[in-house]
């Protein structure tokens, strides 16, 4: 039975990722893991009109790469499964209208990657696709426009403010073939802790990590030892060190030295990144670039992805409500 | 020549204010900047930011809260002039320089600029 | 105002709520004053140097100069948030950019350019005032209150 516990996946049929992608801008083409990336820009407009019309692009290249690198066409891919932080997730359904697969919309803020991917390899597991693309994306300048100022706006950034990631990221998942294979899911709860400071992200999604990574750990009867490396998707330095103390409180033992967060990895201290990076685009970037290089190298076996978003809008803010987070876990392993 | 020192002192005083309401008291810019619109137009009421900026010049009319007095100065003087209805019509008498400048340039940045990122 | 917030939340809500916020970097409060400070400072200078100009080289009177003066600093502020370059002086001068009346030409003209995206009227125009209409709403509405009731006030005393 693929049902473990009470929310989680074990993917007993082994679905692969048989092709992966990272496509980057500017800020990620200077961070330490610029290598990882298929492709970088150079600039944030990518040549289009607006940021919005670069975020699709930026999709739809990773989603085309990822495809591409799989050795199949795109017209064989039976589901593409995506999500993004734009209004009515246009990014992803307009990357949907380019590629012209059966498209199923999705929405889990900064944990769409492993939201998709998730529900990616359950499709293939179950024998409901042999082919299907989980893929997600961020841009700096959509996102702040969004959600906070417009980019020339003078507002002065605080300490624990995180910088989006210009970046999309796609994976695709096959039911043969090579590659790394996705193991199980743990699909979250939303967590509300009552915070409202929406510079302050990592604060806000820290105990969303910390239940499911409890959730996947109760449902499948393991700890921390079990795997090489955890990384959460986008808590940044602040978020990290909050999880930290709050796993050793509920009883969970984390070694520090497997547990990391995309959002550290993918830009340097040197970086004027405040707490670390975020947005769709980062845990997607980093996963599907470095972490899934480093298991087709040999250098870590077992890994799990804790994606984690934060489900407010600008108007839930501006109406006085607290964030809710969710965090997505699924683990790959070599 | 003191009076550029005063602007100095004067205005770095106010944005002083300004940074303690943002970081001491958590507040966003738009309502740090409301505040000291309305502390301004207040002051201006009760004739407090005349003497202010006659002493520190720009000091007191570069930062935002003068705009405060001067829409309560247009306020005043109007109706002065015509009655309680210049309460009405001459709110942005004194201040429509700052007004239609910033609005004419800003345009004009649109045409001519791009978001830089 | 922040105490009705938190008597919405659990014990334990309320409990990480102080967790998180002892975890949390504090803002540099005193090294942000100071810059403010010396960033305000240094742009009112600026504006009363202007004003020096402005009534010593023209026909400007001491309160007519005030006008030339500002718009001066509105144009070099919409020019610095076009280049880009306004942003990353704020981010360290803090309420020092954004107090004075540069911040308001900053609010106007970083809207209006990323908005153009949208178009010139429901984009640049209809978003314009996004940031700064506070700031308007604000200082009119209490000109009026104050000037109500300095009328008043005046009319009674003139009684």
């Amino acid at each position: 039975m693929v049902l473990r516990g009470h929310q989680t996946w074990v993917y007993d049929a082994n679905p692969v990722i048989a092709g992966s992608a990272a496509v980057g801008g500017p800020f990620e083409a200077q961070g330490p893991v610029a290598a990882d990336f298929d492709l970088l820009h150079g600039d944030i407009w990518l040549g289009e009109k607006s940021f919005e019309k670069a975020e699709k692009k930026l999709l739809e290249q990773a989603c085309e790469i990822a495809i591409d690198k799989a050795g199949i066409k795109k017209e064989d891919v039976h589901f593409f499964l995506s999500g993004d932080l734009m209004n009515q997730i246009i990014s992803s359904s307009f990357a949907a209208r380019t590629i012209g697969i059966p498209y199923l919309g999705l929405f889990g803020a900064c944990s769409s990657a492993m939201e998709g991917l998730a529900l990616a390899a359950l499709l293939v597991n179950c024998q409901a696709a042999r082919y299907a693309l989980a893929g997600t994306s961020s841009h700096n300048g959509s996102v702040e426009k969004q959600f906070r100022y417009p980019t020339e706006y003078g507002a002065q950034k605080p300490p624990t403010a995180q910088w989006t990631t210009t970046g999309a990221g796609a994976a695709l998942v096959a039911s043969e073939g090579s590659g790394p294979r996705v193991t199980s899911a743990t699909i979250g709860r939303v967590v509300d802790m009552g915070l409202s400071d929406p510079y302050n992200m990592g604060g806000a999604m820290a105990p969303a990590a910390v239940d499911t990574i409890e959730a996947h750990f109760r449902d499948l009867n393991i700890d921390a030892r079990h795997y090489d490396l955890i990384a959460t998707g986008d808590l940044g330095r602040v978020g990290h060190e909050i999880a930290i103390d709050l796993l050793r409180k509920h009883g969970i033992e984390m070694p520090k030295e497997i547990f990391t967060d995309c959002g550290i990895i993918i830009y340097s201290e040197k970086q004027p990144v405040f707490a670390g990076g975020s947005g769709c685009g980062c845990s997607a970037t980093v996963t599907y670039g470095h972490l899934l290089n480093r298991l087709r190298k040999g250098d870590l076996k077992r890994i799990l992805v804790v994606a984690t978003g934060a489900l407010l809008s600008p108007l839930s803010y501006q109406q006085r409500e607290s964030i809710p987070c969710v965090a997505h876990a699924v683990s790959i392993e070599a | 020549m003191e009076k550029f020192l005063f602007a100095f002192l004067v205005g770095g005083g106010i944005c002083v204010i300004g940074q303690i309401m943002m970081d001491v008291f958590k507040l966003t810019p738009a309502h740090t900047l409301s505040t000291l619109v309305v502390a301004g137009a207040v002051l201006g009421g009760f004739g407090l930011y005349e003497p202010l900026i006659k002493f520190a010049g720009a000091g007191a009319s570069v930062p935002i809260s003068s705009f405060g007095n001067a829409l309560v100065k247009g306020a005043l003087s109007e109706a002065e002039r015509t009655g309680l209805i210049g309460v009405l019509t001459g709110i942005f008498e004194v201040t429509s320089a700052g007004i239609s400048s910033a609005i004419i340039f800003s345009f004009l940045g649109a045409l001519l600029f791009k978001a830089k990122g | 105002m922040s105490d009705m917030k938190n008597k919405k939340l659990t014990p334990t809500q309320q409990e990480y709520k102080t967790f998180a916020k002892s975890r949390e970097p504090k803002r540099p409060a005193f090294k942000n004053s100071i810059k403010a400070f010396i960033a305000g400072g240094l742009i009112c200078t600026f504006g009363q140097f202007l004003t020096w100009v402005y009534m010593t080289f023209f026909d400007f009177t001491e309160t007519t100069a005030s006008n030339p003066t500002v718009a001066t600093l509105i144009i070099i502020t919409v020019l610095l948030t076009g280049f880009g370059v306004f942003d990353h002086i704020a981010q360290w001068a803090g309420a020092g950019t954004a107090v004075p009346v540069t911040g308001f030409a900053n609010a106007l003209a970083s809207a209006a350019i990323e908005h153009r995206t949208e178009g010139f009227v429901l984009g640049s125009g209809g978003n314009m005032f996004k940031l700064a209409g506070p700031v308007i709403v604000y200082g009119v509405f209490s000109a009026f209150i104050v000037g109500i009731i300095a009328v008043v006030l005046k009319g009674l005393g003139g009684m």
